[in-house]
């Protein structure tokens, strides 16, 4: 999964909707432990602006 | 770098800012630390809120957040069809208009007034675990290592919270029970009545409803809260909430001065919220009210809860689950019920169709009522609507 960081409002709703809890939200910007991920889309749909977007090939 | 205080409280939100200041006025080194770099914001928040909760939680009215109060709510079909209820019914649900960036940091101030310490910047990664008891949290300060030892710490660390889940307080949410919402403060509008208006209706939000609240004359607070499980596409949130400000005759001449986005948990309650040494609370703890969305009134009222217990518990020197669990059941006791039963009320709401809804507040703003109480609506939508009627009951009998 990736951000793009001129969208994202820094609002912790991917954070909190993930219930494999692989997402940080920092003061520098969001993490994804893709190791953990179980690439399910919610992050992606519950961001309000819609700043996630899944990364093809990785 | 490595302290030790009694109580430590994880996230400085008007939650954590509350649990804080009562556990520092239970005469504990209370320290509260915030990973952001200033208390209030950004705000998260629709800025409404009851009240008659301040008695409780030890706060007056301010004029630093105040910002107005209102007449009254006025529920919108999506036929247009109005139901307004004024006056004292009112303060239950919305009753004053705040800056939630003021209140916060009000909150803040508050708790420093009683002792409590805070720290910014300094994010908490994971809880330090000690044979299944908590005894200290450890992250970064200003992007240093810190580990910090405490006899209970306190998740209020808010909707995006992946604390408790350390100590197997489950927190996950199913995607109906989670609302994703965005928000303008607008001004260069011409507002002027004090009305706290809700949209509501499957093809205006599927499972969800928009606000509008006065914040003066000219700026008014309007969002949108969308149920995640009706979300088909990313970005939705944006598009619902901008499509409704283009059609409005007064909000479409306005501008925005702040935007800003969150998610909200509409769920049951959680089974538990104490572990050894350890006690969750507010949006972290899923406490927000499942109809309203509103989360502050709950929260801080835990707040104070949780705040007086570890307090207790500090002082009598056990920290257990057991002994913190007076927090669960006195927290449980004050706001289970009505959680369960807006919970249900939400998920009935989410089965009607928008003539139902149209029908509904139609008969609803044709009816005089002299208290607006469940039994009363019931009631009012009953006498020309008995099909309607029948399906709530089942609910609430
Ligand atoms: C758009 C929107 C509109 C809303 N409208 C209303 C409304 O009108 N009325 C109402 O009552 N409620 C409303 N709510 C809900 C309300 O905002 C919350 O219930 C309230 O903020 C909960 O307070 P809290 O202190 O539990 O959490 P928060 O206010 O979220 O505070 C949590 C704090 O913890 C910090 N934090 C998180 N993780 C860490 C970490 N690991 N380390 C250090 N710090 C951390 C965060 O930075 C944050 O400051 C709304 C929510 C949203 C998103
Ligand atoms: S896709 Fe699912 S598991 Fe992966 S980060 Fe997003 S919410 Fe978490
Ligand atoms: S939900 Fe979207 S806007 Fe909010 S923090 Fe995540 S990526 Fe950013």
């Amino acid at each position: 999964m990736k951000v793009d960081m001129e969208l994202c409002l820094r609002c912790g709703a991917c954070v909190g909707t993930c219930n494999d809890t692989a997402i940080r939200l920092y003061e520098s910007g969001i993490v994804f432990h893709m190791d953990i991920c179980v690439r399910c889309g919610s992050c992606m749909l519950v961001c309000p602006v819609g700043a996630i977007s899944e990364e093809v090939g990785v | 770098m490595r302290m030790d205080v009694d109580v430590l409280v994880i996230g400085g939100g008007p939650v954590g800012c509350t649990v804080a200041r009562f556990a520092a006025l239970g005469g504990t080194h209370t320290l509260i630390v915030e990973k952001r770099s200033e208390i209030g914001s950004p705000v998260r928040c629709g800025e409404g809120i009851a009240p008659d909760i301040f008695d409780e939680i030890g706060i007056t009215k301010d004029s630093r957040w105040v910002r107005n109060t209102v007449d009254g709510a006025r529920f919108i079909s999506p036929a247009g069809h109005m139901w307004v209820i004024e006056g004292e019914a009112v303060s239950e649900e919305v009753g004053l208009v705040i800056d939630r960036d003021k209140f916060d940091k009000v909150m803040a101030l508050h708790a420093l007034d009683e002792g409590a310490k805070l720290m910014l910047r300094t994010h908490i990664e994971e809880l330090i675990v000690d044979g299944g008891k908590v005894t200290g949290a450890r992250g970064k300060y200003m992007g240093q290592d810190i580990e910090i030892a405490a006899k209970v710490v306190i998740a209020a660390d808010g909707y995006e919270s992946v604390l408790a889940g350390q100590v197997g307080i489950d927190t996950r949410l199913e995607s109906k029970d989670v609302e994703t919402c965005l928000q303008y403060t607008l001004g260069g509008v011409v507002n002027q009545d004090r009305y706290c208006d809700f949209y509501f209706g499957n093809s205006v939000v599927p499972g969800g409803y928009i606000w509008i609240f006065p914040k003066s004359a000219s700026e008014v607070n309007v969002g949108l809260g969308l149920l995640l499980s009706k979300v088909e596409k990313k970005g939705a949130v944006k598009e619902y909430l901008d499509g409704f400000i283009k059609d409005h005759p007064v909000l479409s001449k306005g501008s925005a001065i702040s935007m800003v986005a969150g998610g909200v948990s509409v769920s049951m309650p959680i089974k538990t919220t104490v572990a050894d040494g350890f006690i969750v609370v507010g949006d972290a703890a899923r406490m927000v009210d499942p109809l309203s969305g509103g989360g502050l009134a709950n929260g801080m009222l835990a707040a104070k809860i949780a705040g007086e217990v570890a307090a207790k518990a500090v002082k009598s020197g056990n920290v257990s689950a057991e002994t913190l669990a007076e927090y669960d059941t006195s927290w449980r006791k004050r706001l289970e019920e009505k959680m369960y039963r807006n919970y249900l009320t939400k998920e009935l709401l989410l089965k009607q169709s928008d003539e139902t809804v149209d029908k509904v507040i139609e008969t609803l703003g044709n009816t005089k009522m002299e208290n607006v109480g469940t039994f009363e609506i019931i009631q009012a939508i009953a006498e020309k609507h008995p099909d309607v009627v029948k399906e709530i009951e089942k609910f609430f009998i």
